[in-house]
C-alpha cells in the first residue's frame, strides 16, 4: 500500500502497539533547555530514574541566559540563574552534553539541532519546547512535548504516542520576490485558523517547498505548531544530504553511505492517501504581517486591518473585539499607517544566517528610524561567527540595530527583558500572544525582511519597497 | 497522581477561543525549577490587576464569590494552544482544576493533563454553551463528569458521551504513573533496539 512520508516514520519506530492508534514509539534523540530541561532533568533524579542513554540527550542554555554582550549565568529574569545553574548540575551528573554558555557552539535548541546534524532525516526527536516541528525541516519525526514525556522519553526512550491525523499543505506556483517561507506560514495560519491542522502531522510539499533553502523549510516548519499541528515534515532531497554533509554529529564514511540510501526512501509515495489536503498557489501573494494576538489575525502587508468576518461565532467575535482593543487598532485601519516602538530580528523561526544576509541586505547604507529600538540577536553562536566573517554585524550596528549574543532573547518575556509597557514591535519571531514579549505589548510578527524594512521608516513596511 | 473516577464541581465558562498556556501561566510566574508554587500565577494575566502584581482583577470569573472552589472549566476551540509549558497544567491541578471541558485542545497541553490527573473532555461548542447556560447558581448547579461511563452530566441531567483513549482513561482511572506502566515493558524496548541498531546504525 502506498504510505506517506510520515507513515513510513512512525512503522519504523513502532515498539509495540498498546491499543488503536496509540503506540509506544522509539525515540532517536532527546533535546533539553535550561527552561523546562532543568525540571525534568531534576523531577526524574528525585524519583531515582536515570537516563537510560545519555549520548542521545542533548541540552542548551537558549530560553533564560542573557543575550548581552560579556553574559554570565545571571540574568534579568527572576530567578534565571537558579534554572542555569541547576541545568548544569543536573547536566553533568546525568552525563548529557550541554552546550554551555560558553560553548562555541551554544544557541537556541531548534537553531543548533539542524546546524550540528543532530536532528537527521528519518530520526525520531523530542524537547520539552513546542517549536521543535521546526526540525522536520530535514525529514525527520520531530515534535514538542511536555516535561513529564520528557522524562519519559529520558528513562525509557520511548513514548506513548497518540497517532495524529496526516495532512498535505502543497505550496505550488511560484514565490513572488520579497516573500519568504514566513509570509508562506502566516498565509496558511490565517486563511485556515490557527485550529486549521489541529493535532495533524503535516507534510509540506509542493514546488515552492523544493526550491527552498533548509533554512526557510526550517521556517516553515517551525510555525506547523501555531497552526495547532502535531508537528510538520518536509521529504528529504539533495539539499538536506548537501546541508548535513560534514556536521558535527552527521554520520561519517560508511556509515553516511548507508544512511544516505535509506533517506532516498523517505518521501511519500505515489497515491498515497492523507486524512486532508490543502493547496495553495502562491503566485500572487503579498507578504504578510499579524495584526492581532493571535497568528490567524494575519494580512497582507498593504491591506487594511480586517473586519470581524460575518461568518465566524460568538466567541470568535469576542476575540476580534478584544484583539483590535489589545493591540489599539481598529478594522480598516492601514496596516503601513501602524507606527512601531521597536524591531526585532530573531528567534528559532528567523535568526539563521540566510535571515540575517537578507535582513541586511535591506539595511546595508540605511538607518533605523528615530526612536525605533532595533535588536538582532543570531540564533547560534555558529550564526554569528558567520555573520560577523561576512561583515554583516557591521551592517546591522551601522544601520542602529543592537547586536548580541544567540539565545531566545525578547522572543518571549519570563519577567525580564521586554519592550516595555503597550510598546508596538514588529518582530521576525512566531508568536503574537498577549504578553507575550513584554506587559501588554504589541506584537506583529513578519519575515526578517519585513522587520527590516519597517525598522527604516518607523512604520509598518512592505519591504518590496526596498528590493 | 491523583485518580479520577467521576466528579462533580463548580463550573466556570472561559469561552474564549485559543486560550493559550501563556495566558494559563505567563512566563513570569515560572519562578522555580520545580513543578510546584504554580497555582497562584494560574491566568496571572487577567486575574490580578498588573502584571506581577496580586490584586485581584474584580471582574475575573474565577475571583468571583459565586465561582469559588471551581474545578471544571468550560471553554471553546484550542483551548492549551502555544507554548508546551507543562507548568500550565500543574498551575490549573493546583489551583484545583479537575476537569476542563472545550470543544478541542492544543495537542501538547491534551497530554499534559491526564499525565497529571486533569480529565480534558472534547465536546461540541454548542453542548458547552447549553451546558454554561444551564448553570444560574454556580456554587449549587454543578456539572458532573463520569469517566468511568464517558459522560458529562448537565444541571439538568442530560447526559453528553465524551471519547477518551483507553491508555488516558485507564491512567486516570487509577492514577499511574505512565513512566512505571511503560517501564514493565522493557524486555520490548530492548528487542526492538537490538533489529533498530542494526537496520539505522548511524543513529547509534
Ligand atoms: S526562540 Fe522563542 S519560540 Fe523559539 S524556542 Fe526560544 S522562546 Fe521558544
Amino acid at each position: 500500500m502506498a504510505k506517506t512520508l510520515f507513515d513510513k516514520l512512525w512503522t519504523d519506530h513502532e515498539v509495540a502497539v498498546l491499543e488503536d492508534n496509540v503506540s509506544l514509539l522509539y525515540i532517536d534523540r532527546i533535546f533539553l533547555h535550561e527552561r523546562t530541561g532543568s525540571i525534568a532533568l531534576e523531577s526524574l533524579a528525585s524519583d531515582d530514574r536515570v537516563v537510560r542513554n545519555p549520548e542521545k540527550v542533548f541540552c542548551t542554555m537558549d530560553h533564560i541566559v542573557d543575550t548581552h554582550t560579556g553574559r554570565t549565568d545571571e540574568t534579568l529574569v527572576p530567578g534565571g540563574k537558579q534554572f542555569i545553574q541547576s541545568t548544569r548540575a543536573a547536566s553533568k551528573a546525568a552525563g548529557i552534553k550541554l552546550f554551555d554558555i560558553t560553548d562555541p557552539w551554544q544557541g537556541i535548541a531548534h537553531v543548533i539541532s539542524p546546524e550540528l546534524g543532530i536532528v537527521q532525516p528519518g530520526c525520531t526527536l523530542i524537547c520539552p519546547d513546542s517549536h521543535t516541528c521546526s526540525q522536520g525541516a530535514l525529514g525527520a519525526l520531530a515534535w514538542g512535548v511536555g516535561s513529564s514525556e520528557a522524562e519519559h522519553a529520558m528513562a525509557t526512550n520511548t513514548l506513548v504516542v497518540k497517532r495524529p491525523n496526516t495532512m498535505r499543505v502543497n505550496f505550488t506556483g511560484k514565490l513572488p520576490s520579497g516573500l519568504t517561507a514566513k509570509d508562506l506560514i502566516l498565509h496558511l495560519i490565517s486563511k485556515y485558523g490557527a485550529a486549521g491542522g489541529s493535532g495533524c502531522a503535516i507534510e509540506f510539499a509542493g514546488e515552492v517547498v523544493e526550491n527552498l533553502s533548509i533554512e526557510a523549510r526550517l521556517t516553515l516548519c517551525n510555525m506547523a505548531v501555531e497552526f495547532s499541528a502535531f508537528t510538520g515534515l518536509i521529504a528529504p532531497d539533495q539539499k538536506t544530504i548537501e546541508y548535513l554533509q560534514g556536521k558535527q554529529y552527521a554520520p561519517t564514511g560508511d556509515k553516511w553511505l548507508e544512511a544516505n540510501k535509506y533517506w532516498a526512501t523517505l518521501s511519500t509515495d505515489a497515491g498515497a492517501v492523507f486524512d486532508k489536503e490543502i493547496t495553495i498557489i502562491c503566485d500572487d501573494l503579498s507578504p504578510v504581517v499579524t495584526w492581532g494576538t493571535s497568528p490567524q489575525h494575519a494580512c497582507g502587508v498593504t491591506d487594511n486591518v480586517p473586519s470581524i468576518p460575518f461568518t465566524v461565532d460568538a466567541n470568535e467575535k469576542a476575540s476580534y473585539a478584544r484583539a483590535y482593543q489589545y493591540m489599539d487598532l481598529h478594522a480598516e485601519q492601514l496596516i503601513e499607517s501602524l507606527s512601531i516602538d521597536a524591531a526585532f530580528i530573531g528567534s528559532c523561526t528567523n535568526s539563521r544566517i540566510s535571515d540575517l544576509r537578507e535582513a541586511a541586505g535591506i539595511l546595508k547604507g540605511r538607518k533605523v528610524a528615530e526612536g525605533v529600538n532595533a535588536i538582532c540577536v543570531p540564533g547560534s553562536k555558529e550564526v554569528k561567527r558567520m555573520a560577523e566573517k561576512e561583515g554583516l554585524d557591521k551592517i546591522f550596528i551601522d544601520a542602529g540595530f543592537e547586536w548580541r549574543e544567540p539565545g531566545c532573547s525578547m522572543c518571549f518575556f519570563a519577567g525580564g527583558e521586554n519592550f516595555g509597557f503597550r510598546k508596538r514591535v514588529i518582530s521576525s519571531t512566531n508568536r503574537n500572544f498577549e504578553g507575550r514579549q513584554g506587559p501588554e505589548t504589541r506584537s506583529h510578527l513578519a519575515s526578517p525582511i519585513t522587520v527590516a524594512a519597517s525598522a527604516i521608516t518607523g512604520k509598518i513596511t512592505d519591504p518590496r519597497k526596498f528590493l | 497522581m491523583k485518580k479520577l473516577v467521576t466528579h462533580q464541581g463548580v463550573t466556570a465558562p472561559l469561552l474564549r477561543t485559543n486560550i493559550d498556556t501563556d495566558a494559563i501561566i505567563p512566563s513570569r510566574e515560572m519562578k522555580l525549577v520545580s513543578k510546584k508554587g504554580l497555582g497562584e500565577g494560574l491566568f496571572a494575566g487577567w486575574r490580578y490587576t498588573e502584571a506581577g502584581g496580586r490584586t485581584p482583577n474584580p471582574d475575573f470569573i474565577l475571583n468571583k464569590e459565586a465561582y469559588k472552589n471551581t474545578s471544571i472549566l468550560l471553554s471553546s476551540k484550542n483551548f492549551g494552544c502555544g507554548s508546551s509549558r507543562e507548568h500550565a497544567v500543574w498551575a490549573l491541578a493546583e489551583y484545583g482544576i479537575r476537569v476542563i471541558i472545550a470543544s478541542s485542545f492544543g495537542a501538547i497541553f491534551y497530554g499534559n493533563c491526564t499525565r497529571n490527573g486533569i480529565l480534558p473532555v472534547v465536546l461540541p461548542d454548542e453542548v458547552i454553551v447549553e451546558l454554561a447556560a444551564q448553570i444560574e447558581d454556580p456554587q449549587k448547579d454543578k456539572v458532573t463528569v463520569d469517566l468511568a461511563e464517558k459522560v458529562v452530566i448537565s444541571v439538568k441531567g442530560e447526559k453528553h458521551p465524551f471519547i477518551i483513549s483507553k491508555g488516558c482513561r485507564e491512567m486516570l482511572l487509577e492514577g499511574l504513573d505512565q513512566i512505571g506502566v511503560t517501564m514493565r515493558q522493557g524486555a520490548d524496548i530492548v528487542n526492538f533496539e537490538s533489529l533498530y541498531s542494526k537496520r539505522r546504525s548511524w543513529l547509534y
